[in-house]
């Protein structure tokens, strides 16, 4: 039921044209403002169609994304939307899913989800848009939170640790992470249009700020001043290198099998010495994915993305070879052992 | 009668077989035994054999209890005849007891001077102990209300097999295949097609197959030899009349996932996407329905409950027939979604195989008690329809069904059936496919005035579009929606507007489904008994009874129990009085009396097995007078 419409080729729409009539309700000044911007702006360099391209997300702010879309979309319930998608594929493996959700909807109400749309492998764009705080319920601490939040629901701060998206989905099997910030806008599309180039479930994480309940949870790392040195960006096949002027980089330490931070040209480190990028390396993409400040930089970019075969193609294959001799219903209702009661 | 007895050959004719118009044999031993097997095997050559008959299989959560123990014990229950069968039969004129255990739960359902067969060489001290027996209940007179007929089988079989070179505990477990040849003997079937099955599934171990073989003709060969000698008696069961035409068995399972293929085929809907989550004693019908590729449809194991549905309603969302299949407890974590479904206005097939509750409950056991989780188990005011099947093969109608009223009315539909339904088979007169309803769904595809949420004026439907279909780009969801346009609207007004055309649309299904009829008896009375789901044979069997003695007693069975038919309360108002016999604390009666403001009285047994014809009957003679059975 591979529903491909063969249509005339059309002009690639511009950004606004995936806008929709719909008035954007988040707060000024929210990040989701500007991931949804690079989304139009993605969507239209990649030539994507309309009709073609399906928006599923669960419940937050970030879940009332599709309504801003002039695609399809399937606002759902929370926590659900990776397996809501999953659901599309397996009927129309052609469309090309995005499921859209925060921190609360795909990390703890929705962890297993995300965890076995991953693990399964199935063709999804997941941005997962961590804001380390739930805004719709109106800012209590969340999966991401880090420990000691201090929020309506922990007045003491947090006792728990949080959960690092990086390390959880690649530990699940994920064949493509990258993270991006929202504002950044050349990183934060690039990493989208790579997340859709790839064949398989990849999630994006997207640093957003809620203006309204965790203002400023990531300007350690966003801050026009710190950010050379807090983040290093990722290439596939560049030297991993940061810092103001590119002289600090992360080299591997064979003794205690850790990244560390090293400065070239200080205590004898020259520029071999830091590692190389290689997105299709899962152990390196895990250590990078879990360094955090202040010890490390935190590293934007695609982290991972090293592509295998899809649970929805390869369920549409099996479906496709079966099809070939397609069954009859009264041949199936006589199949077996069958008697004759005559008058 | 003695257990050393040897088959010798013989040319002496043997006696003619003594009637019986029905018969009721129950197979029962370890859940290690192959019990499920021997008492499918002996309804394939009961209904070859032209017999309309029942079946009820019972078996324990535990996959392989330790041993000998009681709750450890698995059986088989099958009631045919020459006549028509509708329940799986109220006491055992047969009981094959495999051990002490086996014989313990089931000898006191055994009717007064029935036959029990028992493996005498399980009746060890240590075996008795293990069933919590003192002493020997073969011997001191504890079963004196039955005839018990202990043979050796375990010994019988190892002779049988003996030249095969099995190891003892190889040999051991062909003493099913004994035990059924024995009973295929005593009523006179074949044993072809069962020679045939060993073959097929021993294909890869001729040995074994060989030895089942053996097995099996040794038992029906001591049957033989026994008669001759006069310590046996063989009977005939004659042909049932059945409508002629094409025969099979069929199991609830199997029928329903055949009526949910043929209803797609109906509607033309290329696609059935079923998402489940394995949970007895609904995860059959995942099987069944992954064996179904070549019929368009997708089964996904997805990794609990609440995602099984979430696909299905996905797979809907893309245009697809989504179905989701589970039992009471995966229901009640299903039902966000389904609510879901409901808003966003899409169609969806719930099958609820009932299983005894609450919590875990009785996994492998029956009961109705899902009635009301059914009908109102969601947030809010959220309406849908539930229909339930009846028997096993109404099962395959009841799905064709809940595919027509999910596509044409774009909702979810709940379909109830039951671990007895699920389990139980029957003979079952394969329908002409060429007759079945053609039930086409149209996915809208013009772009001209397209709102998401414009209603058929008829059903209240909306359209059904598939992603994928240009100019038609919408967004749906679980807040709601503007009458009008679809988009998100807090309008006071609106949501008041939006819940009453919900209820409408639910409502008026009442007026596309035929009027209620009665099954039995006139369409006014003494009393009515009004049952739903499986209980339809117990009741069907019961009110003929009452009705032979004169007594003015009619049946009712409802498939759609949200909405009800019509005409059901003026139906109803026919009766002097009601009698609802449910598998739970009294749900359809509550309703009815919340419904029609009629003295629905309840019959309730909720005991994780089917009502017994006599406890449907007492009770109605308890209402209507009429001496006792």
């Amino acid at each position: 039921m591979t529903d491909t419409v063969v249509r005339e080729h059309a002009a690639p729409l511009s950004p606004k044209e995936f806008a929709s009539d719909q008035e954007v309700r988040w707060c000024p000044g929210c990040g989701d403002y500007a991931i949804l911007k690079a989304m139009q702006k993605t969507l239209s360099e990649i030539g994507a169609r309309r009709e073609d391209t399906v928006f599923v997300s669960g419940i937050g702010c970030a879940a009332r994304f599709p309504y801003y879309m002039s695609t399809y979309g399937f606002h759902t319930i929370h926590g659900r939307a990776p397996a809501i998608a999953t659901g599309v594929k397996l009927a129309n493996p052609a469309l090309d899913v995005w499921v859209i959700g925060g921190d609360g909807d795909m990390l703890s109400i929705g962890g297993n989800h995300t965890l076995h749309a991953i693990r399964r492998n199935v063709d999804l764009q997941l941005i997962l848009f961590n804001n380390e705080i739930y805004g719709l319920t109106k800012g209590q601490y969340s999966p991401t939170s880090r420990r000691g939040t201090r929020s309506p629901s922990t007045p003491g701060g947090s006792l728990d640790a949080p959960l690092h998206p990086g390390p959880f989905v690649l530990g699940a099997g994920a064949r493509f992470f990258a993270r991006a910030v929202d504002v950044q806008q050349p990183q934060l599309v690039h990493a989208l249009t790579r997340a859709h180039a790839h064949s398989g479930a990849a999630l994006v994480e997207v640093l957003q700020n809620c203006v309204v309940f965790n203002d400023g949870v990531f300007d350690h790392i966003t801050a026009r001043e710190s950010a050379s040195d807090a983040q290093v960006h990722v290439e596939h096949g560049r030297p991993l290198r940061f810092g103001k002027d590119g002289t600090r980089g992360l080299r591997f330490d064979p003794r205690t099998m850790r990244l560390e931070v090293v400065t070239i040209g200080a205590n004898g480190v020259g520029e071999d010495d830091v590692l190389v990028h290689d997105q299709t390396n899962r152990v390196l993409a895990t250590l990078l994915a879990a360094m955090e400040p202040p010890d490390f930089p935190v590293a934007m970019g695609v982290l991972y993305d090293d592509p295998a075969p899809t649970y929805d193609a390869e369920v549409e294959q099996e479906m496709q070879r079966a099809l070939e001799a397609p069954g009859d219903v009264a041949e199936l209702l006589n199949s077996g052992r069958t008697w004759m009661v005559i008058e | 009668m003695s257990a050393s007895v040897t088959p010798t050959p013989t040319a002496n004719p043997p006696r003619p077989r003594e009637p019986r118009e029905a018969v009721v044999i129950r197979f029962a031993g370890d859940s290690g035994d192959g019990m499920q097997l021997t008492g499918s095997q002996f309804t394939l050559e009961t209904a070859l054999a032209g017999n309309d008959l029942a079946t009820f299989p019972n078996f324990p959560a535990e996959i392989r209890a330790p041993v000998g123990t009681t709750f450890g014990v698995s059986s088989f229950q099958i009631h045919f005849g020459s006549q028509q069968v509708r329940s799986a039969g109220d006491e055992l004129d047969v009981l094959v007891a495999m051990n002490p255990a086996a014989f313990k739960v089931h000898v006191r359902d055994v009717r007064p001077g029935g036959l029990v067969v028992v493996d005498s060489a399980t009746f060890t001290e240590r075996n008795l102990a293990r069933a919590g027996y003192e002493g020997n209940p073969l011997e001191n007179g504890a079963a004196a209300a039955v005839r018990t007929m202990p043979l050796d089988i375990s010994r019988l079989t190892l002779d049988a097999v003996r030249e095969l070179g099995l190891s003892q505990k190889e040999a051991l477990r062909c003493r099913n295949m004994w035990a059924l040849g024995l009973m295929l003997w005593m009523y006179g079937r074949d044993r072809d097609a069962t020679v045939a099955w060993l073959n097929r599934k021993f294909a890869r171990s001729p040995v074994i197959a060989q030895a089942n073989v053996a097995a099996l003709n040794a038992g029906h060969a001591f049957g033989e030899t026994a008669e001759l000698s006069g310590s046996m008696t063989g009977y005939a069961v004659p042909r049932a009349a059945l409508e002629p035409g094409l025969y099979r068995t069929v199991t609830g399972t199997e029928a329903l996932a055949w009526g949910l293929v043929a209803g797609a085929r109906a509607a033309g809907i290329a696609r059935v996407v079923l998402g489940s989550y394995p949970i007895t004693p609904a995860s059959p019908l995942l099987h069944v329905l992954a064996g179904l590729r070549r019929h368009g449809v997708v089964t996904f194991q997805a990794e609990d409950e609440i995602a099984a549905v979430c696909a299905a309603i996905g797979a809907a969302y893309a245009g697809a027939l989504g179905v989701t299949s589970s039992s009471g407890p995966g229901i009640a974590l299903k039902m966000e979604a389904i609510g879901l479904a409901l808003a966003a206005e899409l169609p969806l097939v719930v099958v609820n195989s009932q299983r005894g509750g609450p919590s875990t409950g009785l996994p492998t056991k029956t009961e109705q008690s899902d009635l009301f989780q059914a009908v109102y188990g969601r947030n809010a005011d959220a309406p849908l329809p539930v229909i339930a099947a009846a028997t096993p093969s109404d099962c395959f109608e009841v799905a064709i069904e809940a595919v027509r009223l999910a596509t044409r009315y774009m909702t979810p539909v709940m379909l109830l059936t039951d671990g007895y339904l699920a389990n139980a088979a029957e003979p079952w007169r394969v329908p002409d496919t060429d007759a079945l309803p053609s039930l086409p769904v149209r996915y809208r595809t013009e772009s001209g005035g397209f709102q998401p949420y414009l209603r058929d004026d008829r059903t209240l439907a909306r359209a059904w579009v598939k992603p994928g279909t240009p100019g038609l780009e919408h967004r749906i969801g679980g807040l709601e929606r503007s009458f009008e346009t679809g988009h998100i609207s807090y309008d006071p007004e609106n949501h008041h507007r939006m819940t009453m055309v919900r209820a409408a649309k639910i409502d008026g299904i009442a007026d596309d489904i035929p009027a209620q009829r009665v099954e039995v008896g006139a369409s006014r009375g003494a009393l009515a008994v009004v049952g739903w789901g499986s209980t339809y044979g117990p009741i069907r069997n019961a009110v003929e009874r009452v009705r032979a003695d004169g007594l003015e007693v009619s049946h009712i069975h409802l498939r759609h129990i949200h909405p009800f038919p019509r005409n059901l309360g003026a139906l109803l108002a026919g009766f002097d009085r009601i009698l609802v016999p449910e598998m739970n604390n009294g749900q359809l009666a509550t309703i009815l009396r919340a419904r029609f403001l009629v003295n629905a009285e309840g019959l309730n047994r909720v005991a994780g097995v089917p009502f017994r014809v006599a406890e449907v009957v007492d009770a109605i003679r308890a209402r209507v007078g009429g001496a006792s059975a």
